[in-house]
């Protein structure tokens, strides 16, 4: 681990204490995981602490561990990832927050501390049905006006529930439910960790 | 007087400037805009979701089609997401050519956005001119990977093949001949190398041109100085990266502050704004093509004196070179399994941005150590700045609306993505 990613691993740990529930340096990332009780005074604290200074989100996107290690996943299963950088310090930082109930997950909108984060918190609303409270204007973005469903969560099929048709009959524009068969033509497939060891026989 | 009040106005989704399938919803108050709404999804293809379902390798060609006009840049994220959750390193030769090819993308990028931008703001022969230099730099794309725009030619460990040592050059036909037509392909008779030599010391020549019809041009200035002006704190607030946040004069490229590949060996300087406005973002985006042009010279004479391989001997990763396999029994197995079940990427989790030619494109890729990605993420720039577009377009003229969406430099395959 290089020296600057160390100087940023010790200011986390002196300015956020115990508030980080879990942190992982791999990759030369490190990556902390909060709970929507301390999100948003996490996120000030980041911004705003002379030391860390993240002026920049980058990236804010929402992650279904529903089949993590096909299923194998303790835990909540539905996360809001961002990446937030400083200009000023020249490091990055990854913040994760599991969103408490799997059923209506809700995580706290951080719009008013980098207004860059509106459109990716739209997204993950669209995408996965995480409700950002706090958010001005938490309206769909991706997908068609008037879809049905949250498309990135893991039980929602590939292929979709619906597809669109011109019908001559009826001189518009139809939605049919899918005709498309699903098939996989590379399976998935976890390995478990000392597949093809010479010493394992 | 008769009360006026604010009414709405429907932009796109097949407006020509709108640069794609955007459409916008805007508010005015007579002929100045008091909000817009930009509806966007119409090109989404969920290229993540669909990421999902293949292996690593097979994603590769997707990342072409994010930004269309950036087809390299794109790669080379995602292949270098992947490389860090492999631990694995690149053969020098295959950073240098990447480094060549993403500074060549960025020229192709720029050229367009210069002839796109030009006729939005009513600058017409700019077009006709960046396409001709386009010409020339995608026949390099075909050359090098078969394929003039979706390349497919980064991957995981390296890149597909090296440099090739011939051009294609044109065919006798009713408009090429004679004299014009040897004349076409003199630079086209030795290398790659050599004919992207020759575009090297043209090119700023032909910068000076298109400076000479833009940058002094009366009607250019009036459409773009102290139009959609940002200032430095806002744009940091707003998440802008590259030519947008250079504009507004904050030094930040990844190239100099988080060096990936060789950058750290190449000479070049980044070219910095004063006001944030679009004139500002436009002598921006020129000087970094100058900039890229020499990174491109300094490459071409690495690449002459080293050779070496392109791509990693990790047979785990990358295919075993095709004379071996059809020798040996290790090798066609390594082969067999790539080519069905594709490589196992370690548990973990990873972010990897590289500085495209439109900002940060960033790849965060989430891995349980299955033969595909678990989760990916494409942090794309045009995004982030399009969502800033409400605020750049408050309170200009509804004609100004056009010079900001051609200043944000937008494509619509990576922000639908």
């Amino acid at each position: 681990m290089s020296a600057k990613l160390e100087l940023l691993g010790q200011n986390l740990q002196k300015h956020l204490g115990d508030r980080i529930r879990a942190s992982e340096a791999a990759l030369g990332e490190i990556t902390i995981d909060v709970t929507p009780a301390d999100y948003l005074d996490v996120m000030k604290t980041l911004r705003d602490e002379p030391e860390l200074r993240f002026e920049q989100l980058m990236d804010l996107c929402g992650v279904d561990y529903s089949t993590y290690r096909n299923g194998n996943w303790q835990g909540r299963r539905f996360a809001a990832v961002s990446q937030l950088l400083s200009v000023t310090h020249n490091w990055r930082v990854c913040v994760r927050c599991f969103a408490a109930d799997d059923d209506f997950p809700s995580i706290p909108s951080v719009v008013s501390i980098w207004n860059s984060v509106g459109w990716f918190e739209r997204e993950a609303f669209d995408l996965y049905g995480i409700v950002f409270p706090g958010h001005p204007d938490l309206r769909r973005l991706l997908t068609d006006y008037g879809f049905v469903g949250h498309p990135f969560r893991k039980d929602f099929p590939i292929y979709g529930y619906v597809e669109m048709r011109y019908d001559p009959d009826e001189q518009r524009v139809v939605y049919q439910p899918v005709t498309i068969e699903p098939r996989e033509i590379t399976p998935r497939i976890v390995r478990e960790e000392s597949y093809g060891d010479v010493e394992n026989g | 007087m008769a009360d006026i009040q604010n009414y709405t106005l429907n932009f796109g989704p097949q407006h020509p400037a709108a640069h794609g399938v955007l459409r916008m919803v805007l508010e005015l108050d007579g002929e100045v805009v008091t909000r817009a709404d930009p509806h966007i999804g119409m090109l989404h293809r969920a290229t993540e979701k669909l990421a999902e379902t293949r292996t690593w390798v097979q994603s590769v060609p997707y990342m072409d089609r994010l930004d269309y006009m950036s087809m390299m840049c794109n790669e080379h994220a995602y292949c270098m997401a992947i490389e860090k959750l492999l631990g694995i390193e690149v053969p020098i030769r295959a950073q240098y050519i990447r480094v060549m090819f993403d500074e060549i993308t960025r020229i192709l990028n720029h050229l367009l956005w210069i002839g796109a931008h030009g006729l939005d703001v009513g600058a017409m022969t700019m077009m006709l001119y960046a396409m001709r230099e386009r010409e020339d730099l995608v026949d390099c794309y075909e050359a090098v990977s078969g394929a003039r725009w979706h390349a497919a030619y980064y991957r995981p460990g390296g890149v597909y093949r090296d440099l090739p040592d011939s051009m294609p050059k044109y065919k006798e036909s009713k408009w090429k001949k004679g004299a014009d037509l040897k004349k076409l392909n003199e630079a086209r008779s030795g290398t790659l190398l050599d004919f992207l030599d020759d575009f090297v010391s043209r090119f700023p020549k032909l910068l000076d041109e298109y400076e000479t019809l833009l940058t002094d041009n009366r009607i250019w200035k009036q459409r773009l100085v102290n139009v959609g002006v940002v200032s430095p704190e806002r744009a940091l607030q707003l998440g802008f990266t590259g030519p947008m946040l250079r504009g507004s004069g904050i030094a930040w490229d990844l190239r100099k502050k988080q060096p990936y590949e060789v950058y750290d060996r190449l000479d070049f300087d980044i070219p910095v704004g004063v006001t944030g406005d679009c004139y500002d973002r436009y002598l921006v985006r020129v000087e970094e093509m100058r900039q890229s042009n020499r990174i491109v010279k300094q490459c071409i004479d690495w690449l002459r004196v080293n050779p070496g391989p392109v791509i990693t001997d990790n047979y785990k990763v990358a295919s075993p070179p095709r004379a071996r396999m059809k020798s040996n029994m290790e090798e066609l197995i390594h082969h067999f399994k790539l080519c069905t079940e594709g490589m196992h990427v370690p548990e973990g989790q990873v972010y990897s941005a590289i500085e495209h030619p439109k900002g940060e494109f960033g790849i965060y890729a989430v891995s349980d150590g299955a033969n595909k990605p678990y989760r990916l993420k494409i942090r794309s720039p045009g995004y982030v700045h399009l969502s800033a577009l409400s605020e750049m377009t408050q309170g200009h003229m509804i004609a100004d609306v056009v010079t900001m969406v051609g200043t944000i430099d937008i494509v619509f395959g990576e922000i639908d993505r």
